[in-house]
């Protein structure tokens, strides 16, 4: 595994609800970052959120970790979720709740 | 950077030929899109599946050249 791999599953392995988002839950500096961060906050969630504008290495490492082109990416419990599509997708459908709330029971 | 709406139909056809796609310029500016891919392929897989197989039909493309796709994906009735 790369360093990048590795620093990457530490994080998602670390933290329960995670957020690969482009600046920071106050200051978002992409729309659909944006939107992630708003459905969580919905959600009632307590998460971590990693700024890959500042950490090149992430940036690009992430796409590769989760076979996955784009950022946002949630990971819960170390496990994938999606982008914000997806993630609208599940909160409107009550499945996101649900899941963090199996997961990780902080979810309202 | 932009990329005609009828490239991204035409990628996504050549992979999943059975797909209806409806695709909308959000912006008017060719790089910020919205797409409903309805396709038989996605039955029995979950979103993440789904997203990647129009993903891969895109060839790369996406979070690249293509920068704001907005996907939803779903499975005919």
């Amino acid at each position: 595994m790369s360093d990048a791999n590795e620093r990457i599953s530490q994080i998602v392995n670390a933290n329960d609800v995670v957020l690969f988002m482009k600046g920071t839950p106050l200051f978002p500096q992409c729309g659909f970052s944006s939107r992630a961060v708003a459905i969580l906050e919905h959600c009632g969630a307590d998460f971590e959120s990693v700024d890959v504008l500042q950490d090149m290495e992430v940036r690009q490492g992430i796409k590769a970790f989760s076979d996955w082109p784009t950022i946002p990416q949630l990971y819960v419990k170390g496990e994938f979720v999606g982008g914000s599509d997806i993630m609208m997708e599940m909160y409107e459908a009550g499945e996101l709740q649900q899941l963090l709330a199996e997961k990780v029971g902080t979810a309202n | 950077m932009a990329m005609p709406a009828a490239e991204i139909e035409a990628l996504i056809k050549a992979a999943l030929p059975d797909a209806i796609v409806e695709i909308r310029d959000l912006a008017g500016d060719g790089d910020h899109y919205q797409a409903l891919v309805t396709s038989a392929a996605f039955a029995g897989k979950n979103r993440v599946q789904q997203h990647k197989l129009v993903y891969e039909a895109l060839g790369g493309r996406m979070g690249g050249e293509l920068h704001a796709l907005q996907l939803t994906t779903a499975v005919p009735n």
